[in-house]
């Protein structure tokens, strides 16, 4: 039996109910006497919250009140960071709902209760609001000249200067034979989620109870938060995790509205649900990426990076949320990517402004510094007259150097180092895969209209994040096994990865362990979730952990019952045997080990990705003709699923390449509130990826060998289309140096070379 | 008022107010739940359901415009015993995460391999052009819908 699923390419667990329609998402979940949450958002950047009047909303047949935060006694809780959780950060923190001021179009205002949504939205246009506006800091540029300051108390727009240094950069800056200095920016996103996020609350006068449904990715974390706010103990609160469509970092994190609807169902003794619409999402859900640098790499004349400097500034949005230090921090940290860089000074600031906050996204920080460095090193190549793949094997970080030491960040003092790979491996196999030698000879070309361009850039994911996960296995009644997970799914199909290592560990058919339960606090004493693509990582480890307590419980148990010493007693699948006796394994229901794997160290993955693409100079149009993804994951539980976040995650990337970006005219009013706007990847849009996922170095930090896998796809999409792009277009001189590559950008670019080559 | 129409073979009436959506309707008043909501303005696919065969979204039509049709939602195209090959497919080929946009992705399948069950790639992709996955990146869905057309053919 040993060792039979672990690396199987295993059909999810999950499907069979999300096919037929069996989910249980949070919407799906009925409740008798529920009254429905609907939310008032500031339609005004910037401005001063005069007065709010909801007696004429409060006369709509059907609305039962309105929750503003005159309602909240000592005034509305703060929601504190949950990563990075600095000092510094205070100040901008955002309470959970406006009080005094509105800092982006979009913040709450008031809750509205009503029998029915559309009753609630009725309602919402007799709310009478009066704000007094103030001037909106719409970017990051008018955020610094500090004229108009979001908050008067630290007086700054500034909440903090990341630094990220490695050895001596000044010096090796001083004595460099060639510097190459450029400004380079990216767009905004969002994890824009197919489900929009959900609330349900639930408040148990008699036992005092609330329950909370809608939890996602951290809800042992967020329990915490919401017992401070909202003055409980941990033990009166039930997170209960319900399917969740989708995550990536966005979805799951406590936003004001976790705690809106439990304090509004406590308030009221009634059972409320809120349930974001479209528009409210693309303006109340964490944003991200839009960071802007000017970076300076210096080499040798064989082209040997030297060293990396460079100031990196981020459109924060109007508070530090839960993680929205996250981008603004991994960007300067990662800036050297899977290369060896013995000196990095990277400045990276954090701008508050009047447009949503920023959280983390999938690959936060990384997308952008995959971009920032890799189209540069394009441009360096060339001017040294280096095949652009030889500068990169000449300086990609080999496996004698691992563990390779990475540049830390004050003032988090986060020293890391790489774990375990020899990263040309997947490059040179990313170039097999394409046939790089054959199309080689297409840069460049114009055939039937359209240019011909090839990129190709390497990347750094990192995953894993400690301190600790949870997990325990329990006999059920009929004598399978369950495991209970203290991390959480958004959607990556953890129940299979994670009954296919305890079906290994226990020497049992995966079909025995019956279910997998995660997400809800009552799983588990302690748990930690999904981010930082962790949960196979941490959440896996803690399974192995488990299994072992598990069998040492059993043992012992069945030692006395069977009369055989403790060492003698077996499991057989459904069977306990020891001393030539047997008994049922459902003898022992109810007997249950809990394990954990705690872990300070992160795991890297690492890859290539290569593009061969058109473009049509005439329509700004991208089509991509073959685009292959090679990443080694340490070991590949499942590679269905590893595939499929390779694959998923790529798309997501090359949406944030091409389409996506969240705009905002300069008095802050949000111009992309529908998916009219904020453009997606459709099926048409990106036919022709393919994936290559590797095992051949195991991570030596986890007992799995495994590496965190979500992210690779994302990450280095935006630097690869951007290099294709430039190299398609050379003869138009053209260097793309922002993101998305939209047909107007493209066409910009053309049209420059057009008029330098006339000039 | 009171509106009268078929779903998945059975005939129901429901009292409803004249603003209510098919969508609503289906998943609040009805509680098949399956048929998810993801935009409300008609981009995302989310909602599709078949009307008398044909892949409709149901947040942008009106539950008492579906008066005297027959619908379909993707309860009505699963069964207990088994998984459809359309959704033997899509397991197959990892073309769901979340699960979340899979049944608007099934409805619309169905509704093309029912009438088109030779498609080709493209036409695969264009019509699903329709519904937006954020987690696949529809690599999956595509080959799960091409590897079920036999499965249609007369």
């Amino acid at each position: 039996m040993k060792n039979t699923f672990i690396g199987q390419p295993m059909e999810r667990r999950e499907d069979m109910r999300f096919l037929r329609g069996r989910g249980e998402y949070v919407d799906d979940v009925a409740m008798p006497g529920l009254l429905y949450a609907v939310i008032l958002r500031s339609s005004v950047a910037h401005g001063r919250l005069i007065s709010i009047d909801a007696s004429a909303a409060l006369k709509v047949p059907g609305v039962h009140s309105v929750i503003t935060a005159a309602d909240m006694p000592g005034g509305p809780p703060i929601v504190p960071m949950r990563l990075q959780p600095l000092p510094e950060f205070k100040p901008f923190e955002q309470p959970v709902i406006a009080h005094d001021k509105v800092r982006y179009v979009g913040e709450p205002i008031a809750v509205v209760l009503a029998s029915s949504v559309a009753i609630g939205e009725d309602a919402l246009e007799a709310i009478a609001v009066e704000i007094e506006d103030l001037p909106a800091v719409a970017d990051w540029q008018t955020a610094a000249k500090n004229k108009s300051v979001l908050f008067e108390k630290p007086g700054t727009n500034r909440s903090l200067v990341f630094q990220a240094r490695k050895g001596d950069a000044d010096a090796a800056f001083a004595n460099a034979p060639y510097v190459r200095r450029e400004h380079l920016r990216t767009g905004r996103h969002y994890g824009l989620t197919m489900e929009p996020r959900g609330v349900m609350a639930t408040w148990d006068d008699a036992a005092g109870k609330l329950t909370v449904y809608g939890a996602a990715k951290v809800p042992f974390f967020n329990r915490r938060i919401l017992s401070a706010q909202i003055k409980l103990p941990v033990e009166s609160i039930e997170m209960i995790e319900n399917d969740v469509g989708g995550g990536y970092g966005a979805r799951g994190e406590f936003y004001p509205e976790d705690f809106l609807i439990p304090f509004a169902a406590r308030h009221v003794r009634r059972p409320v649900k809120w349930i974001e619409d479209r528009r409210e999402t693309l303006m109340a859900m964490n944003h991200a990426r839009e960071e802007e640098c000017d970076l300076e790499v210096a080499c040798a004349r064989d082209g040997t990076i030297l060293a990396i400097r460079g100031e990196v500034h981020t459109d924060m949005g109007a508070y530090m949320r839960t993680n929205g230090a996250v981008g603004a921090r991994n960007v300067s940290q990662f800036m050297a990517g899977p290369y060896r860089v013995p000196h990095v000074k990277i400045d990276s600031s954090l701008w508050m402004t009047n447009k949503t906050p920023v959280g983390t996204y999938r690959g936060p920080g990384r997308f952008e510094a995959n971009f920032f460095l890799e189209r540069m090193i394009d441009m360096i190549a060339a001017d040294l007259g280096i095949d652009r793949i030889d500068f990169r094997r000449k300086n990609l970080i080999t496996s004698a150097e691992q563990p390779y030491p990475i540049a830390h960040v004050q003032p988090t003092d986060a020293r890391d180092e790489y774990d375990s790979g020899e990263y040309s491996e997947t490059l040179e196999r990313a170039l097999k895969e394409i046939d790089w030698p054959k199309l080689s000879k297409l840069q460049g070309k114009l055939i039937d209209g359209k240019y011909h361009g090839l990129g190709v850039v390497c990347f750094i994911e990192g995953g894993g994040a400690g301190p600790k996960e949870s997990a325990r296995i329990e006999v059920n009644k009929d004598g399978t096994l369950s495991v209970y997970m203290g991390t959480s799914s958004v959607g990556q199909g953890v129940e299979t990865v994670f009954a296919q290592i305890a079906a290994d560990a226990l020497e049992v058919p995966v079909e025995r362990i019956h279910h997998v339960y995660h997400g809800s606090t009552a799983y588990v004493s302690d748990g930690y979730g999904a981010y930082h693509s962790r949960s196979t990582v941490m959440g896996g480890s803690a399974v192995l952990d488990a299994t072992n307590n598990f069998m040492a419980t059993l043992r012992q148990a069945a030692g006395k019952r069977l009369g055989c010493a403790e060492s003698n007693v077996a499991l057989d699948i459904d069977k306990v045997t020891g001393g030539g006796r047997s008994m049922e394994l459902s003898e022992f229901a109810e007997l249950t080990a809990e394990g954990a794997f705690l872990n300070k160290k992160h795991t890297y993955s690492y890859g290539a990705h290569v593009a061969h693409i058109t473009v049509d100079a005439r329509l700004g149009r991208i089509e991509i003709v073959d685009y292959v993804v090679v990443q080694d994951v340490g070991r590949a539980v499942n590679p269905l699923t590893v595939k499929g976040q390779v694959l998923g995650s790529l798309v997501q990337g090359l949406g944030g390449a091409v389409l996506e970006d969240l705009k905002y005219d300069e008095n802050g009013q949000f111009l992309t509130g529908s998916l009219a706007d904020y453009l997606l990847p459709t099926a048409t849009d990106f036919p022709n990826l393919r994936c290559v996922v590797l095992d051949d170095y195991p991570s030596p930090i986890n007992p799995l060998g495994v590496k965190g896998a979500g992210e690779g796809g994302i990450i280095a999409a935006g630097g690869c289309m951007a290099n294709a792009v430039a190299n398609a277009l050379q003869s138009f001189g053209a260097q793309p140096l922002q993101l998305p590559l939209t047909p107007t950008y493209i066409w910009e670019l053309v049209q420059a070379g057009q008029k330098q080559a006339a000039e | 008022m009171t509106t009268k129409f078929e779903v998945n073979g059975k005939q129901v009436s429901v009292d409803v107010e004249p603003r209510l959506t098919l969508a609503d309707c289906l998943r609040h008043e009805l509680r098949l739940t399956g048929t998810h909501i993801g935009c409300e303005h008609g981009v995302c696919g989310a909602c599709t359901v078949l009307v008398d065969g044909e892949a409709v979204r149901s947040c942008l039509i009106l539950a008492v415009q579906a008066e005297g049709s027959k619908i379909t939602t993707v309860e009505g195209l699963s069964s207990d015993a088994d998984l459809s090959p359309l959704q033997k497919s899509f397991r197959k080929h990892h073309a769901l995460q979340c699960g979340f946009c899979t049944p608007g992705f099934i409805t619309t399948a169905h509704a093309l391999l029912t009438e088109e069950p030779d498609c080709d790639a493209d036409r695969v992709r264009e019509v699903l052009s329709g519904n937006i996955c954020r987690c696949t990146g529809y690599i999956g869905i595509v080959e799960a819908v091409l590897d079920a057309r036999a499965a249609y053919k007369k």
